[in-house]
């Protein structure tokens, strides 16, 4: 159905999804995405922009190599070692926030020094506590050290900062933007959330609502991460416009 | 503890008062089966009879939570073999114990191998359903965390499959010990040489009630020693990372 593979060091992410369906519960299938296409240099960190419910999960689990079963294909950037941030923290309860970050080591490397990633996330005090005694903003902060921990070369990021209070979810993001910087890692992020997506990403993609398409994909200037309140205001502030134009042309008439 | 301790003394002070008015070598009270129970014990007639009995049920109660926790596993995460399986364990569910024996013996022989295979054929379908039932509920969540993290098939049971599996095996071991050595009495009745099963048959042809009562009253203590000084720490063990809340 798809041609998955995976490039050498400096190629792009390639992903391209002519169709994507799921089954209903009565059996009937529905599109979720349809003629999707994104290129993503490597080494850059994109943005997944779209409304709740379009499928912006789905794309991820897709370009996470989670899905096979859609039709289009995938190039992921590197060797293939994936770090992934999935919505929910999805932490082994018991096992220990430091235990839950060398899981994910492979064998030869499970002894790795992680301490100056424990320390940019702040989790330097907790790593023998067990997930059930942290709070939602530091479950998160394993998750991401947890993603960093494999060293990946390609990292996914499906809306990490939901749900936590504003002053933690700004902390976190500036953590982001200091990890990604560090290991220029090629970044997909997911989010709904358009001013974060402009702080954080060289490139922005729009999506549409289902079935899901890119309907505008905008470079912002480098360097990223060090916008300015203004600056980040005025860019959403373009987008909307843009968004609003594209919205009324291929509204019906 | 101390209300525990009334109601044992209870029973022992009814049991006394029992015998004293029975007045019946069919009743004997509690000193007589103790002076019986120490003098087996210096003879040391009951500690064998009871090791060839304990060594009996660990061997089939081992067998028969490692084959159901793997069948068990397997059917709970196919779809297809679950439904193949099936059948063969609602038959192996429903067939009772002394038909399973019978068929060992007759089989396989009066020997150690069917007697404790007959056992493990009586325990096995239980724990398959409910390890089953725990594969059934793993966290399709974790499944795809492991998958994109790409861990190994040896790490994945291990630390995502087996902890999420605690409580099920736990459950079935903790029913699963009193099932087994009830059935290893009855298999070591119906065709071995030795065990408290033996014992208790021979005293029964010479209704030697101060040997049955002192035999089954230490099984009894020793499998309660067992589910408090290893099952259940076991069970913390594996169970510490909960009821810490933050």
């Amino acid at each position: 159905m798809n041609d998955t593979q995976t490039a050498g060091e400096a190629a792009p992410l390639e992903l391209r999804i002519e169709a994507k369906s799921y089954l209903s519960a009565d059996g009937t299938p529905f599109e979720v995405v349809r003629d999707l296409e994104l290129r993503l240099d490597a080494g850059s960190f994109g943005a997944l922009i779209g409304p709740s419910g379009c499928g912006k999960t789905t794309i991820l689990r897709i370009a996470a190599g989670l899905d096979p079963d859609f039709r289009g294909g995938l190039r992921a950037p590197g060797s293939g070692r994936l770090g992934i941030v999935f919505q929910e923290p999805r932490l082994l309860p018991w096992r220990t926030v430091e235990d839950n970050v060398r899981l994910v080591l492979p064998a030869h490397e499970a002894g790795a020094d992680l301490a100056d990633l424990f320390e940019i996330l702040g989790l330097g005090d907790h790593l023998a506590r067990y997930p059930a005694e942290l709070s939602l903003g530091l479950a998160r902060r394993v998750a991401i050290a947890r993603a960093f921990a494999v060293r990946p070369d390609f990292l996914l990021l499906d809306e990490p900062f939901v749900s936590l209070d504003e002053a933690v979810a700004t902390r976190l993001r500036d953590e982001l933007v200091a990890l990604t910087t560090r290991s220029e890692v090629t970044t997909l992020f997911v989010t709904h959330d358009l001013p974060e997506a402009v702080q954080l990403a060289d490139r922005l993609f729009f999506l549409s609502d289902r079935p899901t398409h890119i309907i505008l994909e905008k470079a912002l200037p480098p360097p990223r991460g060090v916008r300015s309140q203004g600056m980040i205001a005025s860019i959403c502030e373009e987008m909307r416009g843009l968004l609003a134009g594209i919205a009324n042309n291929t509204a019906p008439s | 503890m101390l209300p525990r301790l009334f109601s044992l003394l209870a029973l022992i002070a009814v049991w006394t008062i029992a015998a004293a008015t029975v007045q019946s070598r069919l009743l004997p009270g509690p000193l007589t089966v103790a002076v019986e129970t120490l003098s087996e014990i210096r003879s040391g007639e009951l500690p064998f009879q009871m090791a060839c009995t304990l060594a009996r049920v660990i061997a089939s109660f081992t067998i028969a939570m490692v084959l159901g926790a793997v069948a068990g596993y397997a059917m709970g995460r196919s779809r297809q073999l679950d439904r193949f399986a099936d059948p063969w364990l609602i038959v192996l569910i429903n067939l009772p114990a002394l038909v399973v024996i019978i068929f060992a013996y007759i089989w396989i022989g009066l020997n150690e191998t069917a007697a404790i295979l007959a056992v493990a054929v009586n325990k096995l379908p239980n724990v398959v359903v409910v390890v089953r039932e725990g594969a059934r509920a793993l966290d399709p969540e974790l499944d795809e965390m492991a998958e994109a993290f790409q861990l190994a098939k040896f790490s994945r049971i291990r630390h995502i499959a087996i902890p999420q599996l605690a409580p099920y095996l736990a459950a079935s071991s903790r029913s699963g010990l009193s099932i087994v050595w009830k059935i290893v009495l009855v298999v070591e009745l119906l065709g071995r040489p030795n065990g408290v099963g033996f014992v208790l048959g021979s005293a029964f042809s010479l209704f030697d009630m101060a040997k049955i009562l002192s035999y089954a009253i230490c099984f009894i203590v020793l499998m309660l020693l067992i589910e408090s000084f290893v099952v259940q720490p076991l069970e913390r063990h594996a169970n510490r990372w909960r009821g810490r809340p933050a």
